[in-house]
């Protein structure tokens, strides 16, 4: 048993966090996600890790990092399901109309229903995005309904897992970098003649983010090692702890760093607004924070 | 990283297992809770047990009557001992999680010869005497004086919150012995024998009814000088390895416990609402002991993360969240305490946010030491 990381998977989170911090500043995040961005980063080998050898626990360190640097773009997915093409995956719940994420840019899109995935292809369907997106950097297109098309062998259940771990640890990296923003603000803001973080008031809201964001890191690393020593007990409760946690702790941050920057934290200019839109994004892809509560509850009711 | 434990552990929890099989049948029952007699004779057979079957003191140095076990080890003890339902440390809290480890840090070789070996027996309770009635979360300014006189200290003072003070052997406890310096800059770290002529000791009724606390009245009790731990002055940094025990691994067998709660709370729900709830509750208790075996896994290979600062002010919170969600799941049910151990936990987890530091006290602390924000008057 050793929960911490090992000193290649520090080198991992190191190398991948130096790149995107020379490659992905706010400028560009800000320009969205596109073709040449999922090159790069598929260049950097964040597409290919588990064909290249890294375990699940490594790629969940590596998507921490994207999610602390509020990378956009259809890529757990991609890493999931692309097979080195931009690809997305939608679950309809009710057979009704779904929306996509960046279908303009899509290579391949998945529909994933109970325990059957098809391929569909996305130059199919409607290119109107909505002109009005919660996230600013994650476009949406409707999709009254979707085509049906070749099915492609899956297992369903490691799919579901494999992508709500990614997704947390995504989660967890918004979380972390909304804590070190406020942080940062907290200590050079300057109100009644002193930095403000010096006040309880704000320091408190500062403590409970690092509090949220160990809790949530301590759920994803466990549970990245878990996917791969899968024979462990307590898998699905583990996936959707992980995922309620780490979604927790992106959306609470994201209120928490837009009320330490106060004003501030309520303009365009200011990063803090993404960081929570994609907060509430995360939170719909591969189960609600809510929806994953409810199989907690449920894993522990068949416990006993 | 590795989720699994190595063989070694495994071996290690499978003979603690078939011991625990066997001894705990043969366990008489509990004792009355506030018969104090009765349940230090109980808590201390168990420890003694523990002792001579090797499981006391599992990550102690073997030269004081520990096992040196790996911190592994030791969280496979907890592990096991609350799936087997085992006595919890009862009134060898202080002595065996956090003044022993305090003296193990700390203490000379007489203070680790003479009192070591006797906690992980059975044979010596500790109380704990920190907090006054004037020094709780400003812990610092206390004013219990201790005053030099020949080879021994003079103390004169009030002190409150002491844990098992009418039925313990020896304190922890602090005192100022220094008036002059700032308040961190003189405090000492006394062990301080509770049959001394002079103490004076007042059980209090908590919220909970029970009465584990007590007030403690100090009046001209002579204390040797050779009874300090650390250096005269020096007590500040003494009391901050006993509070980092207090607030970090002393919860990690509750924490388990915690997750068996929610496993008999469960076949009770039926409310959507109280389902979903559950589900978060133990989504978090779960995290915490991820985080728990995360912090086991930094020390283990010596990188400090703030994690065990962390855990204290998350635990807390998590149980009070839990004991709120059993009030509710249970309606009318949870109107009467007796044999009701969900009602009972519920009220004694109060006493989590405020104990060993309050929860906003450990925000203070987490926003200065881990964030480095600035200090503000308070």
């Amino acid at each position: 048993m050793d929960l911490d990381l090992s000193v290649d998977q520090l080198a991992l989170r190191d190398g991948i966090s130096s790149l995107l911090d020379a490659r992905f500043g706010t400028d560009r995040i800000r320009a969205g996600f596109d073709r040449v961005m999922f090159d790069e980063l598929a260049a950097a080998g964040v597409f290919s890790l588990r064909t290249d050898g890294f375990s699940w626990a490594d790629c969940a360190i590596v998507f921490e990092q994207l999610g602390r640097f509020c990378v956009p773009g259809p890529l757990v997915a991609s890493l999931l399901v692309g097979a080195e093409r931009i690809a997305d995956l939608v679950e309809p719940h009710d057979g009704g109309a779904v929306w996509v994420e960046h279908l303009d840019m899509l290579d391949e899109l998945f529909v994933l229903r109970e325990r059957t995935l098809w391929r569909v292809d996305p130059h199919e369907l409607a290119l109107l995005p909505a002109t009005w997106p919660l996230d600013p950097l994650t476009p949406v297109t409707r999709v009254e309904e979707l085509p049906t098309g070749p099915e492609v062998p899956v297992d369903a259940g490691e799919l579901r897992r494999t992508g709500a771990v990614l997704t947390a640890a995504l989660q967890l990296g918004l979380a972390d970098r909304c804590t070190a923003l406020a942080v940062a603000y907290a200590k050079e803001r300057v109100q009644f003649d002193r930095p403000i973080g010096g006040f309880q008031a704000i320091k408190h809201l500062c403590a409970d983010m690092v509090v949220r964001t160990e809790v949530a890191r301590a759920a994803v690393y466990a549970v990245g090692a878990h996917l791969d020593e899968p024979d462990q007990p307590g898998l699905d409760r583990a996936v959707s702890g992980a995922k309620v946690l780490a979604g927790d702790a992106a959306i609470t941050n994201g209120k928490a760093a837009m009320q330490v920057f106060g004003g501030m934290g309520f303009t365009w200019e200011i990063d803090v607004h993404l960081y929570l839109k994609r907060a509430w994004v995360l939170d719909t892809h591969f189960g609600s924070g809510d929806a994953h509560c409810d199989a907690v509850a449920t894993a522990l009711a068949a416990r006993t | 990283m590795r989720l699994g434990y190595s063989e070694n552990d495994e071996a290690f929890r499978a003979t603690l297992r078939a011991w625990l099989e066997e001894e705990l049948p043969a366990l008489a029952s509990q004792p009355a809770r506030d018969a104090w007699d009765e349940r230090r004779k109980w808590d201390t057979d168990w420890q003694r047990r523990l002792f001579d079957a090797g499981y006391a003191g599992l990550h102690w140095p073997a030269e004081f009557g520990g096992r040196g076990a790996s911190p592994t080890e030791q969280l496979i003890f907890y592990e096991e001992t609350a799936r087997a339902r085992a006595p919890y440390v009862g009134v060898n809290f202080v002595g065996t999680l956090h003044a022993g480890p305090t003296l193990i840090e700390e203490g000379s070789d007489a203070h680790k010869a003479s009192h070591l070996p006797k906690i992980l027996r059975g044979e010596e309770v500790w109380c704990q005497g920190f907090s006054e009635p004037g020094a709780g979360s400003d812990l610092a300014s206390l004013r219990t004086r201790a005053v030099r006189d020949g080879e021994d200290y003079v103390l004169n003072g009030h002190k409150i919150w002491c844990s098992f003070g009418q039925i313990a052997d020896v304190g922890e406890f602090l005192v100022r012995t220094d008036l002059d310096a700032p308040k961190h800059r003189g405090i000492s770290w006394l062990i301080l024998p509770m049959n001394s002529p002079g103490i004076e000791v007042r059980p209090l009724r908590t919220a909970l009814g029970s009465s584990e606390f007590s007030e403690v009245f100090l009046t001209d009790v002579r204390v040797p000088i050779s009874n300090r731990v650390g250096a005269e002055n020096d007590g500040w940094r003494v009391t901050n390895v006993t509070l980092k025990y207090e607030r970090g691994t002393a919860f990690v067998s509750e924490l388990v416990d915690s997750l068996r709660l929610c496993e008999d709370l469960a076949p009770l729900v039926h409310d959507p609402g109280h389902l979903r709830e559950l589900g978060r509750c133990a989504a978090e208790l779960d995290a915490l002991w991820a985080l728990t075996k995360r912090n086991v896994s930094q020390s283990a290979r010596g990188t400090v993360g703030p994690g065990a600062m962390v855990m204290k002010l998350a635990y807390s919170e998590a149980r009070q969240r839990f004991g709120e969600l059993c009030l509710r799941v249970l309606d009318r049910e949870a109107l009467h305490v007796e044999d009701n151990e969900l009602v009972e936990e519920r009220l004694r987890v109060l006493a989590l946010t405020i104990a060993a530091g309050a929860s906003q006290i450990q925000r203070n602390i987490i926003g200065e030491r881990v964030l480095g924000l600035p200090k503000d008057a308070r």
